[in-house]
């Protein structure tokens, strides 16, 4: 007896007790169900809930390898210094970092996934629906936009709290109001700030001491808006390593060009908005410009704390920080995003808009990305509401003219003045 | 006169055993039956017992609501059986043919010079009516009512669907007279559409206005075109035929006889040799479906085609409406990590891993497994791509679900059938089931404003 058989003699067996959407999530991970269309039309399409997840996870996979090999190079700049000629192969690229990457990482990535599905699992047994395929992206996003060094029982704190307050108590996937993976980052930020800024978690081993070979300086690393926002305006690093990803930040965030082909592939399956990705970088630009055209205009004083951020090149923001991260991945989430075409369109503009502005203003932590989307994520729901006026407008101005037989005046007009 | 209509939102679903363009004569059915629940929301009355002799086209019952809407038998014989469900609803009603058949004979109408209530008077009795549907609700017409405007779409895009350019060749006669007949039902016009570039037997027709359609399915769908021609307003009516029926409402107006024989699409990749067959409304599906051949013991026979169709099996009857019977393989297979791997063989709106964007042209051979399960709605933005009309699907099959009949109404539930909503189901990556919502939302407004 082949293991399909004997599954599908398992699911009999559970079929309506307590424990069915627990088995059933495991045997649908293995095979895809035989259930039949019984209403409705006959066939279906092929695509899935878990294919949909599916793509998200492998447009990850990339940002997540980067950052396990950027771990190790962070750390081995933090203690030797950067290489004078650096080469992709024999600096970054090297089984050391890699290996220092994944000791530090997968258990991020155990945990995250681990108690984010139990959660999952506890609740879709208590509330005897089917285990639901939201988590998969939010388990991979959550490692990603935390500092290598988080302390995994905080990790694993966070996770219960955004899973069960952002996600179940709405009623699961689909139901939800604030992005999870962005509801767990946020009570990270709030709760234990120390773990989550400054200029000692970026890099591993940092906050533990580690110490430079020779000296007793404790290692750092700064993120370029932690840099900037402490009034700096000399750019410690080049363009090109911002926009490779060789720059300290969070695990998946850094390398704006994978990312850039995440964003890219999702865009060609369609699985993700275009438009709110477009709005979004559109939003951010200009809210930059609005920024450079205040210094050039001198409308700000250069000992201002806000200079040095003000005045940093509007379209470098996108490169550094979790901007490009979030505006691909988390602003794209079609659960707590604008439901509409034309709401995209101004959901991503303010997204964008509105990271750079929190970025700049933000006196202790630059970083506007998340509370930005958050926001937005409270607002999208206005934002449809007012596009979806629009077509009841059209349709009540059509009624109008409505021709309605027969044309006995009276009740015609009635019918007519009533509001839709 | 005629005008364009171009689709571009939809989706092609193009499937394995489209009907070979010749036609048989089916072999004669011993037993003919009418399912009630083609005709949704009536409240049938029967008018004779079982074990009576009747006439083609003589009454079999009644709706309760509207005592003058007759329904009549397809076929002269005795009434062998009344089959009834839960609470003695009845659900099937079975003849015995004949040998010889005889029909009720009415007189035919000089349309030119008959009233609107003459005609009417000759639908309702000669049990015609039921024929015409109308929107708002999706439900037979409401003779009282009178319509805005008729429209018959006479292009097809449903997937293995019967053509009808084919089905209605030479029978230009019989359209004429049921479109003279109908204009005189409704002060507004008459809005036909034909595919592009094809000799469709529409074409000719006087009194009419001809309408161009071209796109992808759902162009074909007359729910589509009434979007785009004269949407339909709260307080509004607009009927709707589909050309086939037209067929049947000529006749009897020429000959005064209720014909039920209709040419009809056997299809689907099951079938050894799809074709097309004559039969009559209620004929046993076995008596053409053997005749063509099964290629495998289990599959899925639809009274319909895959979109829109009803579940029937090889035992039972045509549809009353339908003029397509189709046959796919039934999909209760399990799939070996089928959620992740590449597909080749399905048909996707998406590119994730999904590869029928690279075929258009390819023919697919679908089955019935939902491929997923049924989830709440996650992804946005997907059914606007194969949702031609001016409406927001999402938000609209929301408001139907919790119920809300304001934003129902605001969001043109008027406006829509349950077959406008098969695309965005067969797309839907959460497999909800679209028909069945909407279906519920249009009883549920008719029920509370009538």
């Amino acid at each position: 007896m082949g293991l399909k058989e004997k599954l599908h003699k398992t699911k009999l067996k559970y079929q309506g007790k307590k424990m069915a959407p627990a088995f059933n999530a495991i045997h649908t991970f293995l095979y895809a169900p035989n259930e039949t269309t019984h209403s409705g039309s006959h066939v279906r399409g092929a695509d899935d809930l878990k294919r949909t997840m599916n793509t998200v996870i492998m447009a990850l996979v990339p940002c997540l390898l980067f950052g396990m090999f950027n771990t190790g190079y962070q750390q081995d700049i933090a203690i030797n210094g950067a290489p004078e000629a650096f080469s992709l192969m024999e600096h970054f690229l090297t089984w050391d970092n890699f290996w220092l990457g994944l000791i530090t990482i997968l258990p991020l990535v155990v945990v995250s996934y681990g108690v984010g599905l139990a959660v999952e699992f506890v609740f879709a047994v208590i509330k005897g629906h089917e285990v639901e395929e939201g988590y998969l992206v939010t388990g991979m996003l959550v490692p990603l936009i935390v500092p290598v060094d988080i302390p995994l029982w905080m990790l694993a704190v966070a996770v219960v709290f955004g899973v069960v307050i952002g996600k179940e108590v709405f009623g699961g996937t689909g139901m939800n109001i604030l992005n999870p993976a962005l509801t767990i980052r946020a009570f990270l930020f709030f709760a234990y700030p120390t773990w989550m800024s400054g200029d000692k978690v970026w890099v591993h081993g940092a906050v533990d001491g580690v110490t430079k070979s020779g000296t007793t300086d404790a290692i750092s690393g700064e993120t370029v808006l932690g840099y900037l926002a402490q009034g700096n305006t000399e750019m410690s690093y080049s363009l090109s390593d911002m926009f490779f990803g060789f720059i300290p930040g969070s695990v998946g965030e850094t390398s704006t060009l994978l990312i850039l082909l995440g964003g890219l592939f999702l865009i060609f399956s369609k699985i993700a908005s275009w438009r709110i990705m477009v709005s979004a970088v559109i939003g951010a630009l200009a809210m930059g410009l609005i920024f450079n055209g205040v210094v050039t205009a001198g409308w700000i004083p250069e000992y201002s704390k806000f200079y040095s951020l003000m005045n940093f090149e509007f379209w470098q923001h996108l490169l550094v920080g979790g901007l490009a991260f979030g505006i691909v991945y988390m602003a794209t989430d079609p659960v707590t995003g604008s439901q509409t075409n034309r709401g995209k369109w101004i959901y991503g503009f303010l997204i964008g808009f509105l990271s750079v502005m929190i970025r700049v203003f933000n006196p202790g932590y630059p970083e506007g990305v998340f509370l930005a989307i958050l926001l937005m994520n409270v607002f999208a729901p206005t934002i449809d509401h007012y596009v979806v006026r629009g077509n009841i407008k059209r349709r009540m101005k059509r009624l109008k003219n409505a021709t309605i037989y027969p044309k006995t005046s009276g009740e015609v007009e009635a019918l007519k003045t009533e509001t839709v | 006169m005629s005008k364009d209509i171009r689709i571009k939102k939809g989706l092609n679903i193009n499937l394995i055993g489209a009907a070979e363009k010749t036609t048989s004569k089916a072999v004669l059915s011993n037993v003919y039956a009418l399912n009630l629940e083609d005709f949704h929301g009536i409240t049938p009355k029967l008018l004779v017992k079982q074990g009576a002799e009747i006439k083609a086209g003589e009454p079999l019952f009644y709706n309760k609501n509207k005592e003058e809407m007759l329904f009549v038998s397809p076929v002269s014989g005795e009434l062998v059986e009344i089959v009834r469900g839960a609470r003695r609803r009845i659900l099937t009603l079975k003849i015995l043919a004949d040998k010889s058949q005889e029909y009720v004979s009415h007189q035919p109408l000089d349309i030119e010079q008959s009233d609107v209530d003459a005609i009417k008077g000759l639908l309702l009795k000669s049990g015609l009516w039921p024929f015409i549907k109308q929107r708002p609700y999706d439900i037979i017409a409401n003779p009282d009512v009178t319509p805005k405007a008729i429209f018959v779409s006479g292009y097809t895009t449903a997937p293995l669907a019967a053509d009808s350019d084919y089905v209605l060749n030479g029978k230009e006669a019989e359209l004429q007279a049921a479109v003279n007949a109908l204009g005189k039902l409704t002060p507004g016009e008459i809005h036909v559409s034909i595919g592009k570039s094809n000799n469709s037997p529409l074409a000719g027709l006087n009194g009419v206005t001809l309408h161009n359609v071209s796109g992808p399915h759902p162009a074909g769908l007359v729910g589509t075109q009434i979007n785009r021609i004269d949407p339909i307003n709260k307080g509004e009516t607009a009927w709707t035929i589909t050309p086939q029926d037209l067929v049947i409402i000529g006749e009897l107006l020429l000959t005064g006889k209720f014909n039920a024989e209709r040419t009809i699409a056997l299809t689907g990749s099951v079938v050894k040799a799809p074709k097309y067959y004559t039969t009559k409304i209620g004929a046993e599906i076995s008596t053409f479906l053997y005749a063509a051949g099964v290629k495998e013991d289990k599959f899925r026979l639809i009274n319909g085609d895959v979109l829109t169709g009803a579940k029937t099996h090889p035992e039972g009857y045509l549809g009353f409406y339908n003029n397509t019977v189709t046959a796919i393989p039934e999909g209760d297979d399990y799939e070996f990590f089928g959620w992740n791997k590449p597909i080749f063989n399905k048909i996707s709106s998406t590119r994730a891993l999904t590869f029928s964007w690279m075929q258009p042209k390819k023919k697919y051979d679908l089955t019935t497994n939902t491929n997923g399960e049924h989830r709440a709605f996650v992804v946005t933005g997907q059914y606007e791509q194969v949702f031609p009309m001016d409406i927001y699907p999402l938000q609209l099959l929301k408001a139907c679900m919790v119920k809300d009949l304001d934003e129902m109404e605001q969001l043109g539930l008027y406006e829509v059938a349950p077959e406008d909503f098969s695309l965005t189901e067969f797309i839907c990556i959460s497999k909800q089931p679209h028909q069945q919502i909407i279906r519920e939302g249009l009883d549920l407004l008719h029920q509370e404003i009538g």
